[in-house]
């Protein structure tokens, strides 16, 4: 009995460590795509489609990215919850 | 049913999967209809239009329609139960609750002014873009999921449970209130606009008029009412925005995907924008301007010589002119520029220091806006002042970005939301539907404001006057600030310079633009009333919730029966929504900026107190409490001190100081890290919380966790 009760919480302490990891690596791209690239705005001037680059990366691509981004987690942490165990109970 | 037993039951997911499928297939087909239903209501409109309906009925009908419409969602969501009312049930399907989150967030200013401020100021503009759309990747990480399964009602709810006591409640429902309420006297404010230029009644009376859509949804059904009816005004307001950028699209490109496609337009507007810059034309309108300018800074140095004077040689103009017989139009003039003069020192000082303004800006090339796709303005490779225009320039950028992220992630109004989906999952499914319904609109509004600059180089400018389209006669009269032409050189040809132009206009009159019917005129504007009247009922419901929850029920009577609470609330919304609506008709000047200030007093208050609250279990109450009252007070501080509207009203003195040069509009910037630090340090030196509060860290950190 103990032992499934001290397995039960190494499984969830090992929930909570993936999220902080999937949470800081997708707020480290966040980052990077919203205050590097504008950052470096004048130097990423290249044409890109017709747009220069960084103009097109505040008006479309970051906004790309963050789509990407919030999309990811949801469909990463609804596998995470099954697989240790923390999912919602359904009735 | 008890309520307390109620929202813990809730927490393990109360309904079967089977039954909320079911509930979703029902809401599905329920929208389907509605969206067929408002489609037949568009083309039916369209084709009496054709018969020869006027335009003033086709105004009348669409805002009769859409606000009847609401107010019909409302009084059948009409609820007395607390967790219908504040919470919808927590039962809004994931897709539901991210377009009405995406209605929730889209004001006024998102779907009528940012399309205007992006072909206004270019690149720099893009700082809305990215700040509003990004800061939904903030709300993902870090708050919504763990709000969900704290589940209760409030965003000072969770202060008061995670931090204890009373007062980092309270001073939540301070900071709501002070966010919520200046963004929703914005709202009403827009509501009033959009009703009296869609049908032409009087500013006030459309402020009312929108006022009655507001009240029937929330008053009756609180959270409820609103959910489904933000549902309904999404549908309305994305497709009032993308039906005309589609078809701009289409007469200029041939392209109906203007999201892909205006890069290329991009690049045509900005060869136009150099070829403008060297247009002699364009360089003598610019010259008039800047003569004009220094003739008013000659007159500003004596306004009171300079009064009389104007006021003589006016008098003596017109009796020369009486004395002459000249014709009566010529006289009629001559008086009408007489009584037009200033009437006193001040006033001359006010109008004149204005115009000048006006002049310098049009003594500038391009109309004084910056190239569309410049970044930043200044040079880093130039003088040591074009140097540090430049630094400061893109600091200010980055400042904005940084602002506008973290307030999206801190506006009550919004992290409400997320408490009324049926899970954790579906809170994070949620926000990315949010950002979705959000994105369709943000994507496209860069693309709008570069159609409608191409439009405006290569159709208006360089057209002789009395060749100019219909509209541009037509918006003028409507109202001059928003678009006016005159022929400042005399020759009968449209510069840029002689083309004034307000931000509001470029969406009101794409359509008109792009040569559609009327009838879409109508649909855009009923599309910004719906963004404006969705918003402000998600705002007027967080703050009434804030009163009569946090307030009254949590902190005043915590025995008082549900039925009183939900009455106590709508006897609330209706108080603050009668006042929004008084300050509204009083049209305060800087409502833009007050609107951006929420931001940054929602980011300093709410950001630092709540990711600490669910990241570290360390952070403790009394650390919470000053970190939200150091950030706050910082961020009140320095705006106080800096813009020149609340300096005037607080009569603040002092030099203006900027610090590194950032504007009052990202004040944010020093509130956020002073909270954090505040929180953090404070902490460390005050006893770690109670084994009550480590608890529900625990618990909202793993969905399945029943509470201890």
């Amino acid at each position: 009995m103990e032992t499934v009760e001290t397995q039960r919480l190494a499984s969830r302490r090992q929930y909570w460590r993936s999220n902080l990891g999937v949470t800081s690596v997708l707020l480290a791209i966040w980052f990077v795509v919203t205050f590097v690239v504008s950052f470096y705005a004048r130097e990423l001037d290249f044409k890109f489609f017709g747009w220069p680059f960084s103009f097109w990366m505040a008006a479309q691509g970051s906004l790309v990215v963050y789509c990407l981004i919030v999309w990811f987690y949801a469909w990463y942490m609804g596998r995470l919850d099954i697989r240790h165990g923390v999912a919602e109970l359904e009735e | 049913m008890n309520m307390k037993r109620r929202s813990e039951d809730d927490v393990g997911v109360v309904q079967s999967l089977a039954s909320r499928a079911a509930f979703k297939r029902n809401l599905d087909k329920v929208y389907q209809w509605y969206t067929g239903g408002f489609i037949v209501f568009v083309v039916a409109l369209a084709v009496l239009e054709q018969f020869g309906l006027p335009r003033r009925w086709i105004g009348f009908i669409f805002l009769l329609a859409t606000i009847l419409l609401y107010a019909g969602i409302g009084i059948m969501s009409r609820t007395t139960d607390a967790v219908e009312y504040y919470v919808a049930g927590r039962r809004v399907p994931a897709v539901y609750n991210g377009m009405a989150t995406g209605a929730d967030w889209m004001s006024a200013a998102s779907f009528i002014s940012l399309a205007g401020t992006l072909y206004l100021s270019g690149y720099s503009g893009l700082a809305f873009i990215m700040g509003w759309t990004g800061g939904y990747c903030l709300v993902a990480l870090l708050l919504a999921p763990y709000l969900r399964k704290f589940g209760q009602f409030t965003i000072p709810d969770f202060l008061g449970a995670r931090y204890g006591g009373n007062v980092p409640r309270f001073l939540g429902v301070l900071a709501a209130i002070l966010c919520s309420f200046t963004y929703v006297v914005a709202q009403i404010y827009g509501v009033g606009l959009i009703t009296s230029r869609l049908t032409g009644v009087a500013f006030e009376l459309g402020i009312f008029l929108g006022l009655g859509g507001i009240l029937v949804c929330s008053f009756l059904g609180g959270m409820r009412a609103v959910t489904w009816t933000q549902v309904t005004q999404y549908i309305v307001l994305i497709a009032a925005y993308l039906i005309p950028v589609v078809w701009l699209s289409v007469k200029q490109t041939g392209v109906p995907v203007p999201q892909a496609i205006y890069g290329f337009q991009l690049e045509k507007v900005t060869a136009k924008e150099k070829s403008l810059t060297d247009d002699p034309k364009e360089i003598e309108v610019q010259e008039i301007f800047r003569r004009r300018s220094a003739e008013l800074a000659e007159k500003l140095k004596d306004p009171r010589a300079a009064l009389a004077a104007d006021k003589a040689a006016a008098s003596r103009n017109s009796a020369d002119l009486k004395a002459a017989h000249a014709p009566d139009p010529e006289i009629v003039a001559a008086d009408r520029a007489l009584y037009g003069l200033p009437k006193d020192e001040a006033a001359a000082r006010k109008a004149w220091t204005a115009a000048q303004a006006v002049a310098d800006t049009k003594a500038r090339p391009l109309n004084g806006m910056p190239a569309h796709a410049r970044q930043f303005s200044g040079d880093p490779k130039g003088s040591a002042a074009e140097r540090n225009e430049y630094d400061v320039s893109r600091r200010n950028f980055l400042a904005l970005v940084f602002c506008l992220m973290v307030g999206t992630a801190a506006l009550p109004h919004i992290l409400m939301r997320y408490y009324t989906t049926p899970s954790v999952k579906e809170a994070r499914e949620s926000v990315t539907w949010s950002l979705f319904f959000i994105f369709l609109l943000y994507f496209t509004a860069p693309a709008l404001a570069v159609l409608v600059k191409f439009e405006v180089f290569h159709v208006l400018v360089g057209t002789p006057f009395d060749h100019l389209p219909q509209w541009i006669f037509a918006w003028n009269k409507v109202d001059p600030t928003l678009l006016s032409v005159v022929d400042i050189n005399h020759d009968n040809i449209l510069q840029l310079n002689e083309m004034s132009i307000g931000g509001d206009i470029i969406v009101l009159a794409t359509p008109e633009i792009g040569g559609l019917p009327y009838v879409v005129s109508g649909l855009v504007a009923a599309g910004g009333l719906a963004a404006a009247l969705s918003t402000a009922d998600g705002l007027l419901l967080t703050i009434a919730s804030g009163l009569s929850h946090d307030l009254y029920y949590k902190m005043i009577d915590p025995n008082a029966s549900t039925a009183r609470r939900v009455t106590i609330s709508k006897v609330l919304l209706l108080i603050v929504a009668l006042c929004a609506a008084y300050l509204a008709a009083q049209k305060p000047a800087d409502i833009l900026f007050l609107v951006s200030a929420a931001f940054s007093f929602a980011a300093a208050a709410f950001f630092p107190a709540l990711t600490l609250g669910i990241f570290w279990k360390r952070a403790t109450g009394p650390a919470a409490s000053l970190g939200m009252m150091a950030g706050l007070a910082v961020t009140f501080y320095y705006m106080l001190t800096t813009q020149p509207w609340l300096r005037d009203i607080f009569g603040v003195t002092s030099p203006v100081v900027l610090w590194w040069g950032i504007q009052p509009i990202s004040a944010g910037v020093f509130g956020v890290p002073l909270g954090f630090a505040v929180i953090i340090l404070v902490s460390l030196v005050t006893r770690p919380p109670d084994q009550n509060a480590q608890g529900l860290v625990e618990y909202i950190r793993y969905p399945g966790l029943k509470r201890p």
